[in-house]
């Protein structure tokens, strides 16, 4: 199968459904990214499961060339994959939509904004450039950047390719990017060729890993400077793109096309996290501690281990930086410290070199995953509700009374807590029968709460949320667009203008075809439209920490 | 005291043997011990109704201590389904803002409105029998690149390329391939499909260009062009401008067809 689902973290097996929230934010996200063709039929597809070119067609109505041209597109992004002769040589090939791959479209600007603090503004760009595109082969990324940071330099200076190119080979080095798995099965359909199994019931999908060159930069030989774009009329232009085409360069990479490796960011983001935390729980200095840690496990950890080796304190001693002048012994200090907190992140593998540490990256996540509940609860139902919560939590499972009499709240109060929280399903109640005839009176009814089930419920919530936004966000721009087209005219207007050299009584004439209340209208809707956004980046942290936490614990448990 | 009619068969029975009668009827009429002294008729004792229907008392089934809430705290019984916006008594926290956000939130209209102008947003043209605004005309010159990916076919599957290369034959070349073959029409068919597969390789990526703009229309055309072929007809064929500039010539089209 060509290009398998993400990875084998956040993987998820081809019989597993969507759930309606999913469905309905991957259509909203295709409609906003890929426009409305493209989205009926990857929510047709997300809603179906497998399907064939024709049932496509036949369900969403459309012509057979436009779903031909969306799941071009949808395969180009990775959002898709298809299978051929599942059912035996000569059936039809069928698509299978990754609702997954859908939703990291709500990550991109975290990814982007990650590379540029890494690798600065020449990272930025080309990771911006392959999520824009889907893969690209390294080549005409580098061609593409180098033409974008040319056109942001001042005059006369250019980008050399070969900056470029440097960037690009540390970005693959530090596995932030990979190659895409060659094509297996798209070659004439045969079932034989030697990276795909042949049997039909093939269901391990080749993940990008599983290529020994999924690292390896090709050799590549890009000479030359970012071009500015020619300053002439939309019809040259036209005409020199078409020549453009005509005339190919070659560079000895054709086929070998790269995409971002969503698995390291993700990995990235939960150091991130882990780090930010312990520096917020005790200090700076703890938090430059875990951050070291991590650093030189970075290369020894897989992905996908629940702890990382065991690094002995003389070790970490020698890797802290430079700067932070932390002599030996406060370091023992401040590792003692560490294990003994409640948070568990760090723990003591060993007494051998000084003492082994080990960072606990499930646990953590655990920590994390139950912090971030705790603190919806209290946010949505007070304090008094999220200690019952913490309590439970605890405490696993208790009585009514025994919760009145360890949250120490009065019994009215609780039970009306208990009770919110119950319909809510934050909380459950687990029956404990004495007779083996259930008979109410001689049952124990006890309060509990699941740490698992309550983070997916509460990821569920999630996507419910930047769903709604992004409808309300729609609704809003919606409602004022004849505003909106008219105040992009007079920019465009002003802006050929200030390019012709106009005078300053014509500019402002121009900018005063727009009256004052309307210009307060544009500002509120602007505000409300840049907040909507903001909140949806916002949830998206809290759906990604919650995610990191379920994969981790499912993946532990199977 | 009436007699159940089943009783009077007993008595009938049982008149022989009188001993036995009179303990059959302290068995069949000893009314339940309570109602003896309380009542002279046997009225049916409905005890606890499980149910608890018609008292107007919530009654369960189970010792209710036991989950804690004794009769009096029970809360009020529903008269409606729960409203669709309810009040919330906690007002969620405001939004992080700060330099690191606002690059952010930057970063995704940009990385939106880029998107919106790649040509993978692919837009449904199929409407264009409506009158084009005014505006349009200014957005759609901003889509320049708007028709330039070819996805590598290497990697999809072959059956998404576009099998439209048959129907994909320029109009001026059909025209003059028609002149020819008018004597022969039984290999005409034929011959135009030899002929649109030689036409085919060279003009591919020309076709490409072309065939991701209106392509509705174009069928459109085609099934025009395709009477006009099989009718000999008086009109000159060269005069039908063909779609061969895309996009900003798609005004003129119209006009093109309103000519004749």
């Amino acid at each position: 199968m060509h290009r398998g689902t993400a990875s084998g973290l956040e993987a998820r097996s081809a019989t597993e459904k969507m759930t309606a929230q999913e469905v309905r934010l991957c259509g909203l996200l295709l409609q906003e990214h890929f426009g409305e063709v493209v989205e009926k039929v990857g929510r047709n597809l997300l809603k179906s499961g497998t399907q064939n070119l024709r049932a496509i067609v036949h369900e969403t109505g459309l012509s057979v060339d436009l779903v031909k041209k969306c799941l071009c597109v949808l395969l180009q992004h990775g959002a898709c994959s298809f299978i051929q002769g599942r059912k035996g040589p000569g059936s039809p090939t069928e698509y299978r939509a990754h609702c997954d791959r859908l939703l990291r479209i709500l990550r991109y600007p975290r990814y982007i904004y990650t590379a540029k603090a890494l690798y600065g503004e020449t990272g930025e760009i080309i990771i911006e450039e392959l999520l824009q595109r889907g893969h690209m082969t390294m080549s005409s990324t580098v061609k593409t950047v180098a033409d974008r940071l040319t056109q942001s330099m001042e005059e006369g200076s250019s980008m050399d390719y070969g900056e470029v190119s440097t960037i690009f080979s540390k970005l693959v080095e530090t596995h932030f990017l990979q190659r895409c798995p060659p094509a297996a099965g798209a070659t004439g359909g045969s079932q034989t060729a030697a990276l795909t199994p042949a049997a039909p019931a093939s269901s391990a999908a080749p993940t990008p890993e599983s290529f020994p060159d999924c690292y390896t930069v090709p050799q590549v030989k890009l000479i030359g400077r970012g071009k500015r774009p020619l300053a002439s009329e939309d019809g040259e232009d036209q005409r020199n793109a078409k020549r453009a085409k005509m005339d190919p360069e070659t560079h000895g990479d054709e086929g070998i096309y790269w995409q971002v490796n969503f698995e390291r960011f993700h990995q990235h983001f939960r150091d991130q996290t882990i780090i930010s935390a312990v520096a917020n729980k005790l200090d700076q200095t703890s938090g430059e501690i875990v951050r070291t840690m991590l650093r030189m496990s970075e290369v020894t950890t897989s992905s996908t281990a629940s702890c990382t080796k065991p690094l002995s304190a003389n070790e970490i001693f020698r890797s802290l930086p430079a700067t932070s002048n932390i002599p030996r012994h406060i370091l023992d200090q401040y590792l003692t410290l560490l294990v003994d907190d409640p948070m568990e992140f760090v723990g003591k593998a060993g007494e051998s070199g000084g003492g082994m540490f080990i960072v606990n990256l499930n646990r953590a996540l655990a920590n994390l995953a139950r912090a971030t509940l705790e603190s919806i609860v209290q946010e949505r139902f007070g304090s008094r509700s999220a200690r019952i919560f913490r309590l439970l939590l605890r405490k696993r499972h208790l009585e009514q009374k025994q919760v009145e009499d360890f949250a120490m709240i009065p019994a009215k109060e609780a039970k009306d807590m208990l009770y919110t929280l119950l319909s809510q399903n934050l909380v459950q109640l687990q029956e404990i029968p004495k007779t083996p005839d259930f008979a109410p009176s001689r049952t124990f009814y006890l309060y509990t709460v699941n740490q698992l089930p309550t983070a997916r419920l509460l990821l569920q919530n999630c996507y419910k949320t930047v769903a709604n936004l992004m409808e309300r966000r729609l609704f809003e721009a919606k409602e004022s667009k004849r505003l909106l087209e008219k105040s992009q005219r007079i920019e465009a207007i002003l802006a050929s203008l200030q390019a012709s050299g106009a005078e300053p009584e014509q500019l402002t004439e121009v900018e005063e075809m727009i009256t004052a209340p309307e210009k307060q209208q544009l500002d509120s809707l602007r505000l409300h439209v840049n907040k909507l956004d903001s909140a949806e980046n916002q949830v998206d942290e809290t759906i990604f920490l919650l995610e990191s936490y379920i994969s981790s614990a499912t993946k532990s448990t199977s | 005291m009436r007699y159940s009619a089943g009783s009077i068969k007993l008595l009938k029975r049982a008149k022989v043997r009188n001993v036995t009668v009179v303990k059959l009827f302290t068995v069949l009429h000893t009314p339940p011990y309570k109602e003896q002294f309380t009542s002279r008729r046997p009225v049916l004792h409905r005890g606890a109704d499980m149910a608890g229907k018609g008292r107007g008392v919530a009654s369960f089934t189970f010792n209710i201590d036991a989950l804690g809430i004794g009769r009096g705290n029970m809360p009020e019984a529903r008269v409606g389904p729960s409203p669709l916006f309810p009040r919330t008594e906690f007002k969620p926290v405001p939004l992080k803002g700060g330099e690191e956000e606002d690059y952010m939130l930057a970063l995704k209209q940009e990385l939106r409105g880029a998107m919106q102008r790649l040509p993978h947003n692919i837009k449904d043209r199929s409407n264009k029998a409506e009158v084009e605004k005014y505006t349009e005309r200014y957005l759609k010159q901003l889509e320049l690149n708007s028709e330039d990916w070819t996805p590598d076919w290497n990697l999809f599957p072959k059956e998404l390329m576009p099998q439209s290369k048959k129907r994909r034959i320029k109009k001026a070349t059909t025209t003059k391939n028609v002149k020819k073959l008018k004597e022969d029409k039984a290999n005409l068919l034929s011959k135009l499909d030899e002929l649109a597969k030689k036409d085919e390789n060279p003009e591919k990526s020309d076709d490409e260009t072309e065939k991701k703009a209106e392509e509705d229309e174009e069928i459109e055309e085609e099934e025009m062009d395709e009477e006009d072929i099989e009718e000999v007809n008086d009109y000159i064929d060269s005069y039908f401008d063909n779609g061969e500039d895309f996009a900003a010539d798609s005004d003129d089209n119209m006009d093109g067809e309103a000519t004749y």
